[in-house]
């Protein structure tokens, strides 16, 4: 649904500027992962603000549940049992859109306004204006969206824009019972995680750092991470997370070369035809013939 | 339009249905699958039905498409192959072009001309068919490089082959005389002894 007060700095599938009066700011996610347990109490806060209700699956033995982000689990603990330097970890870290500056999704998203991203760097996704066609998953980095069985519509994490437009903070940061997530102007976020990861250093953790990708712009859903120098460790987070290059091609400049030469050989027919005229048969070959 | 009992049959009923499914598949199968390609192209969406129905109608148009390609292929693959001469006639093609055919070497039921279009689009539908079917979400589940790369050879087969296909109906227009091949099968003997003199001579050689 298209939020009035909320800013389009972008929109899917569409080559004139978006409504962009107003003056907005920035907003992010944080994410420490050192102060996260693991509870899920996020997971159970999206499901509640959002009305979803995943079917319930069976255990596979991990405390991964669900599996994997699915069209009503929007987002998902991943845990990892690690040992980067020789003593075990277990690190827990909440998958989900990372709302990037400059979404794959977005780019890739055939249907105007199907995909938007607001003035505040979420990225929305709004089902009527969906197809269905998933171009969406093809060009996240993060392996994000899902189509839903039961409409053929993609979803995925709002970051709570309902929420947020009306000046209240996400429901899963709301729930938080840690403080592990935290949410607020984007420049505040990052300067909240220096001070965590200077913490974090001082806890023998030398490699913390924040993981904000400037491969995709940077993103609006940002992780401290203990080992920021290996996100791989994290339930494969990307290394350098970028839109590939094959979309970048697929979806870049040469679309519109395409359709210039459609103009031209429709021009070069028509050229052709007023100049040379119709290739007749001869009076000659008629006469012969008869 | 004169029919003419001494007109010299191209093509039987059944090679012009198949033709014609073809040919309406990807009329339909441009259409819908420029709406998604980019968004100047966006209204044709409007023809299927809405952006949905664009979406899901595509790939089955798609189905359709390959199977009777398939059987086109088998009819008309055999009268494609080039000969020394089918070259000769691309080297002088710019006469051609010029409206100039006096110099054209005798070409056969095709020229030069029609079966290089007939092989580059035969790798165009085939790459096409190929890519289509990791695009297709609703029964295919690919990886996402898979899809990827995909995307862009299926659209860069696409407007590759749209464009060929523009240079085959406007050769068809601007040749008099022949349009009417594909809609009752027949031609004039003086159309055949113009454009396919080989051709004309066998199929009149028996009388
Ligand atoms: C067996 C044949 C084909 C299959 C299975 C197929 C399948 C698909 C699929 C699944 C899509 C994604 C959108 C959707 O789900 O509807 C698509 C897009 C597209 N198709 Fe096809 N298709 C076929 C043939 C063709 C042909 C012959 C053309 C050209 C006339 C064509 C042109 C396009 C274009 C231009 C797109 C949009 C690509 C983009 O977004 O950049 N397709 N096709
Ligand atoms: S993580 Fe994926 S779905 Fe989310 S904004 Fe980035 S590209 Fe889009
Ligand atoms: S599935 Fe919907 S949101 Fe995703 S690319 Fe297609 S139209 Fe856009």
């Amino acid at each position: 649904m298209a939020l009035q007060s909320l800013d389009i700095a972008a929109r899917s599938a569409t080559t004139t500027p978006s409504p962009s009066a107003r003056q907005g700011f920035e907003v992010a996610k944080l994410i420490d992962i050192s102060k996260c347990i693991g509870c899920k109490a996020c997971q159970v806060a999206c499901m509640e603000w959002n009305d979803l209700r995943d079917e319930v699956g069976i255990n596979h033995g991990v405390y991964d549940n669900p599996m994997d982000l699915t069209d009503q689990s929007w987002t998902v603990m991943r845990f990892s049992e690690v040992e980067p330097n020789g003593h075990l970890e277990w690190l827990i870290r909440k998958d989900g859109c990372m709302h990037c500056a400059d979404p794959g999704c977005l780019k890739a998203c055939p249907a105007p306004g199907a995909i938007v991203k607001y003035g505040n760097g979420i990225v929305d996704f709004n089902q009527e204006n969906c197809i269905g066609c998933g171009y969406c998953i093809t060009g996240c980095p993060f392996n994000i969206p899902r189509i839903a069985q039961k409409d053929g519509k993609a979803y995925k994490c709002t970051l709570c824009s309902d929420r947020v437009a009306v000046g209240l903070e996400p429901a899963c940061v709301k729930t938080c019972p840690t403080g592990a997530i935290t949410y607020g102007a984007k420049d505040d976020m990052v300067n909240h995680a220096a001070m965590r990861v200077r913490d974090l250093n001082e806890r023998g953790f030398a490699q913390a750092g924040l993981y904000d990708p400037p491969g995709v712009g940077g993103t609006h859903v940002m992780y401290v991470l203990q080992h920021a120098d290996q996100p791989g460790l994290y339930a494969n987070l990307p290394q350098d997370p970028q839109i590939d290059p094959l979309v970048s091609v697929w979806k870049g400049i040469t679309k519109p070369l395409a359709i210039a030469a459609f103009a031209a050989v429709s021009l070069a027919g028509l050229f052709h035809y007023i100049t040379k005229g119709p290739n007749e048969v001869s009076k000659e070959t008629e006469k012969e013939v008869e | 339009m004169q029919r003419d009992p001494r007109d010299l049959i191209r093509y039987t009923p059944s090679e012009r249905l198949n033709h014609w499914i073809v040919g309406i598949s990807f009329i339909l199968l441009g259409l819908s699958g420029l709406a998604l390609f980019h968004p100047a192209f966006w209204p044709f969406t409007l023809l299927f039905g809405g952006g949905t129905w664009t979406r899901i109608i595509h790939p089955y148009l798609g189905v359709l498409m390959a199977l009777a390609y398939v059987i086109m292929l088998i009819r008309f693959t055999r009268l494609n192959l080039m000969t020394a001469t089918d070259w000769q006639w691309i080297r002088r093609v710019r006469e051609m072009v010029d409206g100039d055919d006096h110099n054209m070497p005798e070409q056969g039921k095709y020229n030069g001309g029609q079966k290089i279009l007939f092989w580059l689009l035969f790798w165009c539908m085939l790459l096409l068919i190929l890519s289509g079917i990791p695009l297709w979400r609703t029964w295919f589940s690919f990886p996402v490089e898979w899809v990827r790369l995909a995307a862009v050879i299926h659209s860069g087969s696409a407007a590759v082959m749209i464009g060929l296909i523009m240079v085959h109906v406007y050769a068809a227009i601007w040749t008099k005389g022949t349009i009417r091949a594909m809609w009752y099968g027949t031609v004039t003997r003086a159309w055949a002894k113009q454009h396919h003199r080989a051709w004309y001579k066998e199929a009149t050689k028996e009388g």
